[in-house]
């Protein structure tokens, strides 16, 4: 069992202010730990504030409460955080979802890999930098022709591949990749996860993965939660809850999941989630520790839902 | 039962600075009445262009080189581009993947369908109107009566892409193209669209053309499946011949890169490196840089589609009666 802690999320709350009336509580109140070595996967519908959780991580947005400690570091404070925005940025870094607005049009392939290795003033020599970036393309399977290519001249995988590759070029410890393999064809996805499984045992990569392929998170997660409007309703290690999932909605979640396989697809059965169980009285609003490691929201009384 | 729509021998070029493209290469297919047909590939493989142009809605550079396209006996590739209006919606409608792209968002819901009832339905505007709200309450859409008036940005994409799908089948097509309409969407829509439109076919009889990139989709839906890989159509048989028994080295590939549902050990497997350029498509089997079983001929020759049983054929010369008998990987043995 892991036991460091890498990162520390503590009663996280990100909200929008819409209109003067209107406040979207993005992220509502969750807290959660993620190991050093392991690979957290959340999961979700779009809009339960997955990847929110991610930009507030890293401080896209300016948490609205709670604490965010990296290595027993206070993050999520504006001071501390322009204090150790280096060592932050050396070793914390975010893959986007949308690969078009995340790369800077304007830069070749091969400047916006090697970016962030001329800020940290990693390599002296211009061939040993060149070195690096070859090397990480070939890690997320580009040809070395893309690298005088600009983002637009790459199709939707290559570009998200870009991304991870920039990602992946500081050798950071933590990683968090929000939907990094939703816009990659099957095979590409294969090479992505086989990459992200392998890095995870050879240099003790530690990563947030952030998606809605609940097949592909089973595989490659060792914990996951499972968050729906805002809240983390559940988590546990991958084996446990998908073994015995508890809350309603990952139930009805998990029935969702379209198998690969023609026969037993037919004898699937949905369940629809119904919004009105496990969520009436205030002193239940909170996770409950189930089993060892097995949390679950709401009123859980024996087995059953009330 | 007869085939209601032939594909045959279709070839289709896009005209660039580079030189000529050819995105689909000598595909040959039929879909019979109520049927799905999957055709399941990677992107650009040609997939979403094969049904364009059946539909004849190619980009102004793309031109259908040879073959023909029949439904109902009539070569739709003769027709005159105001016959062509007269089949699309009518005969043959269309989905695609992003529901906003379709739907305009300065009309209202039931406008947008009525539109499409009008324009090939010589009926009342109330008449159209009565038959629209049916349409939505088909489609899955809640209070019918009140959503009619309501703008697309009032709707979230599950119920954009219920409401496409009301336009697409108001005027009783006997085929419906759908070009991956559910990528966009969660998973939990995603279940709920793919059995709406399972449960439509059961009502109506339609036949549906289903583009994915996705097996568990495929498996979900189709009752055959067709595999694409650079613009060629490399294996075609029933779901249970592509999931159970396939024969193409690229089917193998794309199903050992899935993680396996019982297991989580060691790493997936991939196809190693990339599709070809179809600019400069390789001599011989445009997947034989990439395929671990490739045979000599495989670099010489194009392997032809060759016939496994009644509904399953894979074009790869490892079926041919001389070649070297391979094993297929491990989950596959045995089947």
């Amino acid at each position: 069992m892991k036991t460091e802690k890498l990162l520390e999320v503590k009663n996280l709350k990100q909200y929008f202010k819409l209109a003067r009336n209107t406040l979207i509580k993005a992220v509502d109140d969750i807290s959660f730990d993620i190991y050093k070595g392991e690979i957290l996967g959340l999961v979700g519908e779009s809009g339960s504030g997955k990847s929110t959780t991610g930009r507030s991580i890293i401080n896209i947005y300016q948490p609205t409460g709670g604490e965010i400690y990296y290595r027993g570091k206070l993050i999520s404070d504006p001071k501390t955080y322009r204090a150790e925005k280096t060592f932050i940025y050396r070793n914390m870094q975010i893959i986007f979802q949308d690969s078009t607005s995340s790369l800077n049009s304007r830069m070749t392939v091969k400047e916006i890999i090697e970016e962030p290795l001329i800020i940290q003033k990693l390599y002296k020599k211009k061939e040993e930098r060149s070195e690096k970036v070859y090397e990480l393309l070939n890690l997320v399977g580009l040809d070395k022709i893309y690298l005088d290519h600009y983002p637009y001249e790459c199709s939707g995988g290559q570009r998200q591949r870009v991304g991870i590759a920039r990602a992946l070029s500081l050798d950071p410890e933590f990683i968090i990749a929000d939907e990094p393999i939703a816009s990659l064809d099957v095979s590409i996805q294969a090479q992505i996860i086989n990459l992200f499984k392998k890095l995870q045992h050879e240099n003790g990569l530690t990563c947030l993965f952030i998606s809605h392929d609940l097949a592909m998170v089973r595989y490659v997660c060792d914990r996951v939660g499972v968050m729906y409007h805002g809240k983390i309703v559940e988590l546990a290690e991958t084996k446990e809850l998908y073994r015995n999932p508890i809350h309603p909605y990952t139930k009805a979640l998990f029935s969702s999941i379209l198998v690969p396989d023609p026969d037993s697809a037919r004898e699937r059965i949905r369940i629809k989630h119904n919004l009105s169980i496990g969520a009436n009285s205030e002193e239940n609003n909170r996770l409950f520790e189930v089993s060892e490691g097995h949390f679950v929201y709401g009123c859980y009384r024996g087995r059953n839902f009330i | 039962m007869s085939n209601l729509l032939e594909v045959n021998h279709l070839a289709v070029s896009f005209s660039t600075e580079e030189g000529e493209v050819q995105v689909v290469r000598d595909v040959s297919f039929s879909l019979k009445k109520g049927e799905t047909l999957a055709i399941l590939g990677e992107s650009g493989c040609g997939k979403s262009v094969l049904c364009k142009s059946i539909l004849r809605i190619l980009p102004e550079n793309g031109s259908i080189k040879s073959g023909e396209v029949i439904l109902n006996g009539e070569n739709m590739t003769k027709l005159s581009p105001k016959s062509m209006d007269r089949v699309r919606g009518k005969e043959i409608s269309m989905i695609f993947q992003d529901p906003m792209t379709l739907l305009n968002p300065t009309i209202t819901i039931g406008k947008q369908i009525m539109e499409a009832v009008l324009i090939h339905q010589k009926i009342s505007k109330s008449a159209a109107k009565k038959k629209s709200i049916e349409l939505m309450e088909l489609v899955g859409l809640d209070d019918a009566e009140n959503r009619h008036a309501q703008y697309p940005h009032h709707f979230s994409g599950g119920m954009r892409q219920r409401s496409v799908i009301a336009i697409a089948l108001a005027c009783n097509p006997k085929v419906l193209i759908a070009d991956e309409p559910t990528t966009a969407l969660d998973v939990t829509i995603q279940a709920q669209i793919l059995e709406l439109i399972q449960e439509i076919q059961a009502k109506t009889g339609i036949s549906i053309i289903f583009i994915t990139h996705d097996l568990g989709v495929a498996a979900q839906l189709a009752q055959r499946i067709a595999v694409m890989y650079a613009g060629k159509i490399v294996e075609i048989g029933t779901a249970q011949d592509i999931f159970y028994d396939p024969r193409h080295p690229y089917t193998w590939g794309l199903m050992s890169s899935l993680p396996k549902i019982d297991s989580d050990e060691g790493l997936l497997n991939c196809i190693s490196g990339m599709p070809p350029n179809l600019l400069h498509l390789p001599r011989g089997d445009a997947f034989a840089q990439r395929n671990k079983y490739a045979l000599k001929i495989d670099y010489l020759a194009e392997p032809p589609m060759f016939k496994i049983s009644a509904t399953h054929s894979a074009a790869t010369w490892l079926l041919h009666q001389d070649a070297p008998k391979v094993q297929p990987p491990v989950r596959f043995q045995g089947l």
